[in-house]
């Protein structure tokens, strides 16, 4: 299992960099994992958007997909792209630290 | 015993779970009551073959009463919303039906108004779907006055239906254009939100593959945001544009309307949360669901209706006679992958086991991941026994509930 440094600490991560255990996140790596995303600072509203995805994964055991945050999050769909343009469900789960969502079967 | 099992449902899981249910008890003891909107009930697989003219509407929908055996009342009335704190269901003509046990079946439904543009201007005309009758015969008008220029296939979002259907459409079209000769005047590409053809690593590949001898073009991680009908362009909310001539959109899905309706009965897309190994609702004990209507993290298809038949009945039952649940369900799949030509593939998996190589269901079976003329032949002969063994609650010979292991190869032996 391949491992990243956020913070100066080593988290294992999966081959595409998303948190294998999301309790080893801390606030404090998410700027690092966006900068890695191309996000050089993390905004209010995107903050809001990664708090709710930690939120829904602790409470659903899955991150939420783009259409499910859309509408429960407060934030419509075109503002989540415009927040997170590669994907907000994908980008949002990987700085949040928890698994990619599962909802695409 | 003197109990009542309401049915909301009466397609796939909610005809073959009444009739499986109906032989446990006599009629005197438990009530077994279906309800649905309308009465016909669609061979959905059946959709497919119909923009190409080989199907017709007519063939694949029969009256939904027919499909239930005697002692299962029919109510063909739609419903206004489940009181799960009462144990209610009330329906649109103001009546209120008690339940012991509740089987939520009713689906999914097309949701097209949830993207922009969608049904606007060109919907009809050069903007369709084939995931419904109405959208399917409109589509093979279409087809048949369509000489040439760019043909997209677009899937909005997950969960659909059948996700091998969209794909099976692009195969199904490039036969169809050579057929007429006019294959090298269309431009086939298949947009897809996934990030490859297909959501299994090993399904995925195999399919990329064929989409690619068959010259279908693949666009991934599309997440259509507008469909513009009288521009004749898809527009991804990343601001990527695809341009059309004629576009085949599978529109989102969500679940039947009244499940919004319904506090505490489904999620945010009106599917209702259940435990994916026993279909038990995880907010009520006396409420469960079947098929496309679950929330578990497997196809929404037929075969995994049928699968899920087994553990469902079963689980009503130990409910009714308070032993503890049977939590066998495995998220078993099997889908036969039209390719064209008169051939198919086969992909069969569950919750752990992606669809890999191999026969189904021992190893002198079909072949698995790979194109042959048994497959196609499984296919169609799939429609009869789907009205004369699968909805009567019989079992198929050979075609067990939980995914058969032997006849796969797996990673060390390919």
């Amino acid at each position: 299992m391949p491992t990243a440094t956020y913070a100066g600490k080593a988290v294992t991560v999966n081959d595409e960099g998303f948190f294998e255990d999301p309790s080893q996140w801390t606030e404090a790596m998410a700027p690092e994992i966006a900068r890695a995303e191309g996000i050089e600072e993390l905004t209010e509203p995107q903050w809001q958007v990664i708090k709710f995805m930690r939120a829904e994964y602790a409470e659903k055991g899955t991150g939420p997909t783009v259409r499910v945050l859309g509408k429960t999050s407060g934030v419509s769909v075109k503002e989540l792209y415009q927040l997170f343009p590669k994907g907000p469900a994908k980008v949002a789960a990987k700085i949040a630290g928890i698994p990619k969502p599962r909802g695409c079967i | 015993m003197d109990k009542r099992i309401v049915f909301l449902g009466g397609g796939t899981g909610g005809t073959l779970g009444a009739n499986r249910l109906r032989r446990l008890w006599p009629v005197e003891d438990v009530e077994i009551v279906v309800v649905d909107r309308n009465d016909d009930h669609v061979y959905q697989p059946g959709l497919l073959f119909v923009p190409f003219g080989l199907a017709h509407t007519e063939e694949i929908v029969r009256p939904r009463h027919h499909q239930l055996h005697q002692g299962i009342e029919f109510r063909q009335v739609p419903v206004e919303r489940v009181d799960i704190a009462t144990d209610t269901v009330h329906l649109e003509d103001g009546t209120a039906l008690g339940y012991d046990v509740l089987v939520v079946a009713s689906g999914s439904i097309l949701v097209e108004e949830e993207t922009e543009g969608l049904t606007g201007p060109g919907w009809m005309e050069k903007v369709f779907t084939f995931y419904d009758i109405a959208g399917a015969a409109a589509l093979h008008d279409a087809l048949d006055a369509f000489d040439g220029g760019r043909m997209v296939v677009n899937v909005v979002d997950m969960p659909i239906k059948c996700p091998v259907a969209p794909l099976e459409f692009c195969f199904l079209a490039d036969w169809y254009f050579q057929q007429r000769g006019i294959r090298d005047k269309v431009e086939l590409t298949y947009v897809t939100p996934l990030d490859g053809a297909f959501t299994k690593p090993v399904a995925s590949k195999r399919l990329a593959g064929l989409m690619e001898e068959k010259g279908v073009a693949l666009v991934t991680e599309f997440n259509t945001g507008q469909v513009d009908g009288s521009g004749g362009r898809l527009v991804a909310y990343d601001g990527r544009q695809v341009d059309f001539d004629l576009a085949v959109v599978v529109p989102l899905h969500g679940g039947a309307s009244y499940v919004a309706r319904s506090p505490g009965l489904g999620d945010e897309l009106g599917f209702v949360p259940v435990d994916e190994h026993t279909l038990q609702s995880v907010s009520s004990p006396n409420i469960f669901a079947i098929g496309d209507a679950a929330g578990v993290p497997t196809s929404k298809a037929g075969s995994v209706t049928h699968f899920e038949g087994e553990v469902l009945v079963e689980n009503v039952r130990r409910f009714l006679a308070d032993e503890p649940l049977d939590a066998s369900y495995d998220g078993h799949a099997n889908c036969f992958i039209e390719t064209g030509f008169g051939k198919a593939l086969l992909i069969d998996f569950n919750y752990d086991t992606e669809p890999l190589p191999g026969h189904y269901p021992t190893s002198v079976g079909l072949p698995l991941l790979k194109e042959s003329r048994l497959n196609h032949l499984g296919k169609l002969m799939f429609q009869t026994l789907y009205w004369h063994s699968l909805l009567p609650g019989r079992d198929l010979p050979g075609v067990g509930s939980a995914m058969p292991a032997r006849g796969k190869q797996t990673e060390s032996a390919r």
